[in-house]
């Protein structure tokens, strides 16, 4: 039954997402636009998210340059996989700047398809060795915002993201 | 004073000098190196313990590591040509002036004036910094723990936290003094805000990026990159030109043999399932890039690999210290080990790194003497071996290179003290202090024959003033007590039992038989009464003590005779007993390395601590009424580190609670004294720190009238001392009076 294993899958993912405190919506293409406009701050940047019908709203900056990027309070950059078990996405450099409006902002919203939800990190190297191999590409795996206990306690919001909020798109 | 008078009086000031410096190190540092190690620590069972298959991913790792390290010279060219493939170059440094060289000439070639750095202790280990800094070449850390040590001026103390000696109240007192910030900065918060703007502006006018890397794999020319804090990203995304610098050790083949070190380094560490940022990087990326402007093309950017051997291939011929190679650099190690938790990487820790391993490293990396002043940190309590991620026999690491350092002492000095008296194949030249521990077993044998005089004589202020002067033993510590009457001798006037279900060897080791009678007593009268008829072995000494002090040879003549000894018992079909956690730790481990596969294998299989054999015996339909009834009397209970190790403390535990003790047990892994390492003057006060947490566990309104009862000697001196209670071995309260 694909779609209980699926549901699970989801089920899984956001209760680690929980966990980890990170923010999570759920929508699909049609609601895709309103969902971000609730979910972003402004300037907010972003590249094109490679899901049928979803466009991004005309307030993200999709022509970046490094001051541009730098300056962002908000970043929507594409996942291509999420591990359901540790509420990781799976972030790929690409030509269009996904690596660094994801880094820079302040608040990253990684957008994933619900069906690319995937168990565990095993699952997800499966997919990862032919990628890396065959395409030659960079892949970020990243769970949670960036942070640190060099200063004495634990800090999020260090060099990266102080914010992640995941939105997954179902289909 | 003569030459030799004077030698021994320097290495008498140096033992003393250690322990002064020790001391100062753990009152300036401890407490912060204590707080952050034990909550790692904690992190790391609280994390492991999701994992469905943790033995099963550790067992996968250290397959990994095995293969690549066996077939690193192919995986070597095999990485190579698929950098080279993706367009970037591979550098392979022999040692550390051809790295640097290296290093410099890249970044003049990109016509560099400063390089942003993401934390890499293989960076460290080379001293690129430096080498750099003296080209006229900005270096700038990135990683605000290691930042703040540039700042600071001083090196890392462990491996992954590198400024965890500090305190938040140092870093701001540092950072006022530098910089003088118009803001306060009070928290965590505010100092790490702090960092990241200076750091910002400094990444971003970087003209190269230098980077570690924790993996990479030889098929696609990956590198891995495991962090929180995101510099390293921003490190590579904001540079043209990235270089990344790394031990050969660091390449495994494939990449999907990357998930289990994935999945393991963060829960092994510091306790995170896993850290903010994996970064699988296949340089040079494919971001475009940010240097200018405008987003330039990506094809613009460089990559240049730099391998590194300085040593490592030497390590992969090394039988003994290939194992090394494997390390991932964790830093579990480290954390578990009660030692480091109390002194941390400035003392326990060489050149470049820390912990248990750092004997490993700094031994392959610069010879046996750069690991010389902290190797015997290590007591060999094996907690760190269940730890690592990779399976490494951490204590055997520093065993061998103890050995090795014992064997290039000097071959002269003390010889005229020792020559004829100490029977073992140890070179003349060793340190008199490791020669008495190593051999203790004899001196416990003339103890024993001339107890109670000898306890007299031990316990005078004359003596104990030369055991300090000559042997280093700690004079505040009492001298272990002789008893008048052996075991073995108590053993032989004892009738047999009639009619025994079965019969037991017991290995009385060297306490058991000669000083702590009564747990050997207690050990008898409780298996008889469980059916067991009991013979007592005509060996004692297991080698453990001679091994702990790096005497290798010693302690394979002793794991020869223990093994001659009970080979007719265990062809006679009887099981071995052993009373101290230490000694079958040596019988089911240790042995390994010092008998041939057959004999351990026999001698393994058939070995049994006295509770665990208690356990099973009762569990195979023993009456346990024949024992003593516990009748709610109040018990707080240590187990010991290599009970722990080998998983048993819970048949002890659930012994003493089956018979109706009320037990309260020691949440403190490490009670300090860790064989002959708290006698030592030098160790003395590291000892007492460990101790101190069981102290105050054991001496809480609770606590402080229970019956304290420990499964190892040393954990009985040392808790004897430090509650000056009387403590006693679980047999003992079990066991039927006589
Ligand atoms: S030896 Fe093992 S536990 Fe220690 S740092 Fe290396 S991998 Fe980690």
């Amino acid at each position: 039954m694909p779609s209980t294993q699926a549901a699970s899958l989801l089920e899984r993912f956001v209760a680690s997402l929980e966990e980890i405190d990170v923010a999570w919506s759920r929508t699909d293409a049609n609601g895709f636009e309103s969902t971000l406009e609730s979910v972003l701050e402004e300037p907010a940047v972003g590249v094109p998210i490679p899901i049928d019908g979803a466009s991004l709203p005309d307030t993200v900056e999709t022509d970046l340059d490094p001051e541009t990027v730098r300056a962002a309070a908000t970043g929507v950059t594409p996942a291509t996989i999420a591990v359901a078990d540790y509420g990781s996405v799976l972030l790929e450099s690409d030509a269009n700047g996904s690596e660094l409006a994801s880094l820079f902002s302040e608040t990253h919203v990684p957008v994933i398809r619900e069906q690319d939800v995937v168990g565990t990190m095993a699952d997800a190297f499966e997919d990862l060795g032919p990628l890396l191999r065959g395409d030659q590409g960079d892949v970020i795996v990243a769970t949670g915002p960036s942070a640190t206990s060099d200063m004495g306690a634990l800090v999020t919001g260090v060099h990266g993201p102080t914010d992640v909020h995941v939105v997954i798109v179902e289909q | 004073m003569s030459g030799k008078n004077s030698e021994r009086a320097e290495r008498k000031v140096s033992k003393r000098a250690k322990a002064a410096k020790i001391r100062g190190i753990m009152e300036q540092e401890g407490t912060a190196i204590e707080t952050n190690t034990q909550g790692f620590n904690d992190g790391r069972y609280e994390s492991v313990a999701d994992l469905e298959d943790y033995e099963g991913l550790k067992d996968e790792a250290r397959a990994i590591k095995e293969d690549a390290i066996a077939r690193l010279p192919d995986l070597i060219d095999d990485l190579t040509a698929a950098v080279e493939d993706n367009g970037g170059t591979v550098y392979l440094a022999e040692d550390a002036a051809e790295a640097n060289e290296y290093i410099e000439s890249i970044v003049a070639d990109a016509d560099a004036d400063s390089v942003a750095k993401s934390k890499s202790m293989t960076t460290e280990e080379l001293e690129v910094n430096e080498h750099l800094e003296d080209a006229s070449v900005d270096v700038v850390e990135t990683d605000l723990g290691e930042w703040v040590l540039q700042v600071a001026e001083e090196a890392p103390s462990h491996l992954v936290a590198p400024a965890i000696h500090k305190s938040r109240e140092e870093i701001t007192t540092l950072f006022e003094e530098r910089f003088d910030p118009d803001v306060p900065l009070e928290t965590a918060e505010d100092l790490t805000k702090f960092a990241r703007e200076q750091l910002a502006d400094d990444i971003a006018s970087a003209d190269v990026g230098m980077t570690g890397a924790n993996f990479l794999t030889a098929d696609s020319g990956t590198m891995a990159l495991v962090t929180s804090e995101g510099n390293a990203r921003k490190t590579v995304a904001s540079t043209d030109t990235h270089v990344a610098v790394a031990g050969v050790e660091k390449i495994v083949p494939s990449v999907e043999d990357l998930q289990p070190f994935i999945e393991l380094i963060g829960r092994s560490g510091t306790g995170q399932d896993i850290t903010s940022y994996v970064s699988l990087l296949t340089p040079p990326i494919d971001a475009p890039t940010f240097a200018d402007e405008e987003f330039g093309d990506a094809d613009a950017r460089d990559f240049h690999l730099v391998l590194i051997d300085n040593g490592r291939m030497a390590m992969r011929e090394d039988e003994d210290l290939r194992e090394t190679l494997y390390c991932i650099r964790c830093s579990a190690c480290a954390n578990s080990c009660a030692n480091f938790q109390q002194v941390g990487g400035h003392a326990f820790g060489g050149e470049t790194y820390t912990g248990g391993i750092a004997t490993g490293w700094e031994a392959g990396i610069g010879g046996e003497e750069a690991a010389e002043d902290f190797n015997d940190l290590c007591t060999g309590c094996s907690r760190c071996t269940e730890a690592c991620p990779v399976k490494i026999d951490i204590p055997w690491v520093n065993t061998v290179v103890r050995d090795r350092l014992n064997r290039g002492a000097d071959p002269d000095a003390f010889d005229h003290l020792v020559s004829g008296l100490t029977p073992d194949p140890e070179p003349a030249g060793l340190d008199l202090q490791k020669r008495f521990f190593g051999n203790f077993s004899t001196v416990a044998k003339l103890g024993s024959a001339f107890a109670p005089v000898s306890n007299w004589v031990a316990e005078a202020p004359p003596s104990r003033w030369l055991a300090e002067t000559i042997l280093g033993v700690d004079r505040r510590r009492d001298m272990p007590k002789f008893t008048r009457g052996t075991l073995r001798k108590w053993a032989k006037g004892r009738d047999s039992l009639a009619d025994p279900d079965r019969e037991v060897v017991l290995l009385a080791d060297t306490y058991t038989n000669y000083m702590h009678v009564e747990r050997g007593k207690a050990t008898i009268r409780a298996l008889e009464a469980l059916g067991c008829e009991v013979h007592v072995a005509d060996t004692s000494e297991s080698g453990r003590a001679a091994l702990s002090q790096g005497m290798i040879a010693t302690a394979r003549e002793h794991a020869e005779s223990v093994a001659d000894s009970l080979e007719p018992h265990v062809e006679a079909g009887r099981d071995v007993i052993v009373v101290e956690p230490s000694d079958l730790a040596m019988l089911r481990n240790d042995y390994e390395r010092l008998l041939d596969a057959e004999t351990f294998d026999r001698i393994a299989t058939n070995s049994y601590e006295v509770l665990e054999y208690v356990y099973g015996l009762i569990e195979n339909g023993a009456d346990i009424n024949a024992l003593a009834d516990g009748d709610g009397e109040e018990i707080a209970y240590h187990s010991h580190c290599q009970q722990r190790t080998l998983g048993l403390d819970a048949h002890t535990e659930a012994i003493l609670d089956r018979l109706g003790f009320d037990l309260l047990t020691s949440e403190v892994e490490c009670c300090g004294m860790a064989g002959s390492f708290g006698f030592k003057q030098q160790y003395y006060d590291v000892s007492m720190a460990v101790g101190d947490d069981l102290r105050e566990q054991f001496t809480t309104p609770d606590t402080e009238d229970r019956t304290v009862v420990a499964s190892g000697t040393s954990c009985h001196d040392q808790l004897t001392e430090l509650l000056e209670r009387s403590v006693t071995h679980p047999v003992e309260v079990i066991a039927p009076a006589e």
